[in-house]
């Protein structure tokens, strides 16, 4: 089992942080990066898998470096958001070139592992260059992963896929840290969290805006006060029945309804169609005004 | 073979920008032909066909091509990564890319001038320019290389120093010929065979030195430069 670790590591460029003082301590098991595009969530990757110095702070794979010391690959593979691969080569020449600079001692054998391991043999003697998006991000992982590496860092690796192959990548991931890998992937999109991993690290803004269990952050995101534009027959009708209510906060009257300040998500929208029947109130539109991953984001740094 | 110039190989040769090296070779050995078959003296049209177009343009516009193509291409286009992710030492990396840069840039350029020196003078001269030109191809190669792991824009500053300091200052400034990979090879074609139509304007230990300089000092800063390699976050 290996472990990398993030002691008050910060970069800058310039004068622009792009990442504040983060620690986290990844073990086996799959971890997600979480966090809104520009949050920091490549910097962080490449500090961890050796192409960017820290400005501050440390990067450790089992206690060794990783900037500036390539023997950490013989542990670690990457595979990077950049669709960046060699489209003259079919996928089975590229997995083996990347055996063989492995100095792997079968290298074809390590090559239609990892090529069976994405479901890309029956393709593999094709010219990257005529894959699919998606086919080439499995290309990629195979290479990233012929040498059987303890870490895996992914960023974004469902970018492009369409739902089976993400599906398979997910499953992928999950088996790869059942075995006792490490495995952290970046996501912007909360879902693909949710369903590959337990723990997660959320990344805002530079700085690590909650790290640990899915479910406990999750439950953060969703008890959080939301917003609502409500329309109906008679608004302010409305408005003084829902003020009532011990699930709302607050509640503006606007020339185009209601704006209503709710403290719990589950309670107002089980509350709403009670009222509205109750009251003879037909209730036109209901729209969360707040439900960006951003906004999301912006909760969880300020709780 | 090892892996990385095989990749690096494959690389070069399939991208589009191969297809530059062609035009020139195919001019030179085309005029030298064109004036030796219309009888024209060669006192007249060796000097710039030779020096001018050969040494001048296709030796160091064919290294600048190759040179910057080894590695500056997958640093663009970011497969550089996939070598670099591997328990490689750096030194690994870099000299099997200077050695396809060396050995295609002297491949291109010493075949048409060889061709061209015995056309205009002898098989002697022909061996003398090729064998230089080899010298000048593995100088430039490294400097070429050195520079795409410098600055983002190899080609610009590899051409700046083409045309602006070769070109232009060593026609101006004598002293400036010292650090030029021009000048070393026309005094090593001139001590291996002596003709009228090249004068090496630097001493010959001047040009050997300096051409190991170039070589060895250039290779050391990319090695040094590639195990600091960074990558900046793009989403960041």
């Amino acid at each position: 089992m290996s472990n990398v670790e993030l002691a008050g590591v910060s970069r800058w460029y310039g004068n622009v942080v792009a990442v504040n003082d983060v620690s986290m301590n990844l073990g086996s098991g799959v971890t997600g990066l979480l966090g809104p595009n520009g949050a920091g969530k490549t910097t962080v990757l490449h500090m961890m898998a050796g192409f960017l110095a820290p400005s501050k702070g440390t990067v450790t794979l089992d206690g060794e470096p990783t900037w500036g010391n390539p023997a950490v690959y013989r542990r670690l593979g990457l595979v990077t958001e950049r669709e960046s691969v060699y489209d003259f080569l079919s996928a089975y020449e590229f997995a083996l070139a990347s055996a063989q600079l492995h100095r792997l001692a079968q290298p074809e054998a390590a090559a239609r592992r990892a090529l069976e391991l994405v479901e890309l043999t029956d393709a593999q003697d094709r010219r990257i260059g005529t894959y699919s998006k998606g086919m080439r991000q499995r290309a990629r992982v195979a290479a990233a992963l012929v040498h059987d590496p303890e870490v895996l860092l992914l960023d974004e690796p469902f970018n492009g896929m369409d739902p089976r192959q993400r599906l398979h990548m997910m499953e992928l991931l999950h088996s790869l840290g059942e075995q006792g890998r490490t495995i952290l992937f970046s996501s912007h999109i909360l879902e693909e969290v949710e369903q590959v991993s337990g723990t997660v690290q959320v990344i805002v803004s530079g700085r690590l805006a909650a790290s640990g269990d899915f479910r406990t952050i999750r439950r953060l995101m969703t008890n959080r006060p939301h917003v609502f534009a409500v329309q109906s027959s008679d608004d302010r009708r409305l408005a003084v029945e829902l003020i009532g209510q011990p699930s709302v906060n607050g509640v503006d009257v606007t020339r185009d309804g209601l704006t209503v300040r709710a403290g719990d998500y589950g309670s107002f929208t089980r509350a709403l169609p009670k009222i509205a029947l109750a009251s003879g109130i037909r209730v036109r539109r209901l729209l969360p005004s707040d439900e960006s991953l951003e906004s999301v984001f912006s909760y969880l740094v300020e709780a | 073979m090892s892996t990385v110039t095989w990749i690096t190989a494959r690389g070069l040769f399939g991208r589009r920008r191969f297809l530059l090296l062609f035009p020139l070779p195919v001019l030179l050995v085309g005029l030298a032909v064109l004036a030796r078959s219309a009888g024209v003296d060669p006192g007249q049209w060796g000097q710039p066909v030779v020096y001018g177009l050969g040494l001048g343009v296709l030796l160091p516009v064919t290294a600048l091509i190759v040179g910057t193509g080894v590695l500056g291409s997958e640093i663009d286009d970011g497969t550089l990564l996939h070598i670099l992710t591997k328990p490689l030492p750096r030194w690994q990396i870099v000299l099997p890319k200077l050695a396809v840069a060396t050995g295609v840039t002297a491949l291109t350029v010493a075949v048409p001038l060889y061709v061209a020196g015995v056309l205009v003078d002898s098989v002697r001269f022909g061996l003398g320019l090729a064998a230089a030109s080899a010298v000048g191809a593995l100088a430039y190669s490294a400097f070429f290389l050195a520079l795409s792991l410098l600055t983002r824009r190899p080609v610009l500053l590899g051409l700046v120093y083409v045309l602006i300091w070769e070109g232009l200052l060593n026609s101006i400034v004598s002293g400036t010929r010292v650090l030029s990979v021009q000048h070393y090879v026309v005094t090593l074609t001139d001590r291996i065979a002596p003709t009228a139509l090249l004068d090496g304007s630097v001493s010959l230990p001047v040009a050997i030195v300096m051409s190991a300089v170039f070589t060895v000092g250039f290779t050391l800063l990319a090695i040094r430069r590639l195990r600091t390699f960074s990558v900046a976050g793009e989403t960041s």
